[in-house]
């Protein structure tokens, strides 16, 4: 039925939907939404067969839910950036185990400076710990991609992450179509896990592996990874036959057929691009955009085909790799092993600066005229960098920069854009 | 066997043995029924008193629940030297995860059982004292505020010893550990430092918090067959030499331990929704010299020139412990 309702309840009732048996909720900004949401359904009844635990961190929240799961319960969290970082020895032993929990990420900047706005720094900083990542666009793509996550987790035996944008998707009030219960019945079986903690037939889960072994536990991840490569757009299909709409899959393409630029983008941001590629297609450019749904497993061979006829790639991601530049365009690189195209790495939107049309389209302007660099910061403010440079410079106590660069921005820089 | 009453000296107590005991009263390990939940042929060191303390303490937990028990263990020493992959001790559902999050993972196995209408099977987690006391402290007073139905064991032997004895929150002060060595004008671990874990478990008005000791296995397994018996966050927290931390000889293992009661460093209680219900009384206080001469870890208190004033501070702590507790008998 079509609502119009916030991203994060129409991810809380899509998780509900799942049957959940076990939620560890502990609040972090902008997932915080999600677990209240589930809470509340839990409290009046409205979730039921399902212990919601409030746990008192991102740590114990996914140790609770890594211990229900082993125990055979589904199991459910969400979390953001410092979140996904106080977790993160949780997360890869989650992997490890080979439990089939759904995260989500709201995906939100990791400090310091400390930001509360969204990019990609959390779920990118944990993408080889051997979850699978779903990138989702919009909020329907948000709700959908979770009821896929429990079938995909479950079939697999490997934790998955959905990841939506915090706040762009979040917060944003959309109309979203949630299935009904009896859908997601059809769609989603009962969790029947392949190990368990049980009485009648004791095991021993997470014993110590040396040498002889854990090459052997750590590539059958690889190799799960590699199955979900043939799953997800499997399961996206089953999910269209179901519920009638395209959602998930590993890549989607858009106006690529006879495009000279394409741009590479993951999640929300895919939307203001197809916006922008309309715009600069009515304007004459041949562009199109490829978005990434699955983040991991990486779908190099689905890259390659969409962007191998291209004369120039153009991956805007929401994550800088310091030292490196960009994560996404490694990955579209390796793709493109052997095939001469022009590629450019554009860093934008950290720390949830607006990622407009307007600085697009002259982004694309620029690319069409190959005058990019190798690695762009799309509006990154060279005035301020260099003044705080400069600072440096002068002084060898110049004094903390975040703070030096907001007296410098001064109070009109709340109004970013 | 046959039964002989219990004489006037001995009562109030389990030190007497099983022959003087009726069969509902004879331990747990005298049982040929026992589960043996951590099976021989684990790689313990000789005279480990963590081996010795699980063993008793699994065991008597099984018999308490009807064999309905499944344990979480932290990173340590016993989750090392039980699971050697592919072998394993442990007879009974055992599951490792990280070195901080046994409570929690604990937790999560406790609320999956409620959920899925197994309530009869409990939850032990059970962890040393670094992953008690020191990383694994957050997770565990998180289950004990949400009174998750778990029974966390902390087998308590004073330092870091499967990383090679390096100090925790446990260590005593003056012990020697790698990073409280024994050099400069005080040697070994500091005073005034430390944490005492079964009264921070208490302030939290669980349903259920005791101390154990090695010395006294009948007493221990009582303690755990209570735990079993009450719904809730419990906490027993379970005095284990060490010898190879402590330096101590494997065959003084129960001997050393007992000294440590015995001394007033380590006093047995018990407590319930933060009050404490039961002590075990002192007949026959030892200066605490008596128990800390047999260990290396204390040998810089002891050379040609007896270090008086560290050692008055020790028995302070005792005397102290002996008068707030009242231990006296």
């Amino acid at each position: 039925m079509l609502k119009q309702m916030e991203g994060s309840l129409a991810v809380a009732q899509a998780v509900a939907l799942c049957r959940p048996e076990v939620i560890c909720a502990y609040p972090i900004t902008p997932q915080t939404h999600i677990v209240e949401g589930l809470g509340e359904m839990v409290k009046d009844g409205e979730l039921t067969n399902c212990e919601f635990i409030n746990v008192e961190s991102e740590f114990a929240a996914l140790s609770v839910a890594i211990g229900a799961s082993a125990a055979g319960a589904r199991s459910y969290t969400a979390t953001a950036s410092q979140g996904i970082l106080f977790m993160a020895e949780a997360v890869y032993n989650a992997a490890g185990l080979g439990l089939p929990i759904v995260m989500t990420i709201g995906n939100r900047a990791i400090g310091a400076p400390i930001n509360i706005w969204n990019d990609h720094s959390d779920s990118m900083a944990l993408r080889d710990a051997g979850w699978i990542q779903l990138f989702a666009e919009t909020n329907q793509e948000a709700a959908d991609l979770h009821i896929q996550a429990f079938r995909l987790a479950e079939e697999l035996s490997c934790p998955v992450m959905v990841c939506v944008d915090g706040f762009i998707l979040t917060h944003a009030y959309d109309r979203v179509d949630i299935p009904d219960q009896a859908q997601v019945d059809a769609y989603l079986p009962p969790f029947e896990p392949v190990q368990v903690l049980d009485c009648k037939d004791p095991v021993s889960i997470g014993a110590m592996v040396g040498p002889e072994a854990f090459f052997e536990v750590r590539y059958l991840q690889h190799h799960k990874q590699d199955r979900a490569l043939d799953r997800i757009p499997q399961l996206a299909a089953e999910f269209k036959a179901q519920f009638g709409r395209d959602s998930g899959g590993l890549i989607r393409s858009y106006r690529c057929d006879d495009a000279e630029t394409i741009v590479v983008a993951l999640g929300s941001l895919v939307g203001t691009v197809k916006d922008a590629v309309d715009e600069a297609r009515a304007a004459g450019s041949q562009i199109g955009v490829v978005s990434i749904c699955s983040f991991r497993p990486f779908p190099l061979k689905q890259v390659r085909a969409a962007l191998q006829s291209a004369k120039r790639v153009v991956v805007l991601e929401k994550c800088l790799a310091v030292g490196i530049g960009g994560i996404v365009s490694d990955g579209v690189r390796k793709s493109l092993s052997g095939i001469q195209l022009k590629g450019y790495t554009v860093i934008a939107g950290l720390g949830g600066r607006p990622i407009t049309k307007r600085s697009l389209l002259d982004l694309f302007a620029s690319a069409a005229r190959d005058e990019l660099q190798e690695l762009n910061f799309l509006d990154l403010n060279w005035d301020v960098v260099h003044r705080e440079l400069e600072r440096g410079r002068q002084q060898r106590r110049a004094g903390p920069t975040a703070e030096n660069i907001l007296r410098d921005v001064g109070v009109t820089g709340a109004r970013v854009a | 066997m046959a039964f002989q009453p219990v004489k006037f000296y001995q009562t109030g107590t389990f030190t007497v043995g099983n022959r003087l005991l009726a069969d509902s009263e004879r331990t747990v390990q005298a049982n040929m029924r026992r589960t043996n939940s951590l099976n021989s042929g684990h790689r313990a060191c000789q005279g480990c008193g963590e081996a010795l303390g699980a063993r008793y303490a699994i065991d008597a937990a099984m018999q308490a629940t009807g064999n309905q028990v499944m344990a979480v263990n932290a990173t340590g020493c016993l989750e090392v030297f039980s699971t050697p992959y592919p072998e394993t001790s442990w007879q009974i559902p055992w599951m490792h995860s990280l070195f901080g999050n046994a409570a929690a993972v604990a937790s999560g196995v406790a609320a999956a059982l409620r959920v899925k209408g197994r309530s009869s099977v409990k939850v032990i987690a059970q962890g040393g004292d670094g992953g008690t006391t020191d990383i694994g402290f957050g997770c565990l007073s998180g289950m004990f505020e949400r009174n998750d139905d778990v029974l966390y064991i902390c087998y308590d032997n004073e330092a870091y010893m499967n990383t090679g004895v390096q100090r925790s929150s446990a260590t005593p002060p003056a012990a020697r550990t790698a990073t409280t060595m024994a050099v400069g004008p005080h040697p070994g671990n500091v005073f005034g430092t430390g944490k005492n874990l079964p009264l921070i478990a208490m302030a939290h008005h669980i349903p259920y918090v005791a101390t154990a000791s090695v010395a006294n296995l009948h007493d221990l397994e009582v303690k755990v067959m209570r735990a079993m018996g009450i719904e809730g966050a419990r906490y027993i927290h379970i005095h284990v030499p060490c010898p190879l931390g402590w330096g101590s000889a494997p065959a003084d293992t129960i001997k050393i331990a007992r000294l440590a009661v015995e001394s007033g460093l380590f006093p047995l209680f018990e407590a319930e929704r933060g009050e404490i219900t039961d002590r075990h009384k002192l007949r026959r206080r030892v200066p605490v010299e008596e128990y800390l001469k047999p260990q290396r870890r204390f040998a810089h208190l002891f050379g040609a020139r007896p270090d008086v004033n560290t050692i008055a501070s020790i028995q302070a702590i005792a005397d102290r412990n002996v008068r707030t507790l009242g231990l006296a008998d």
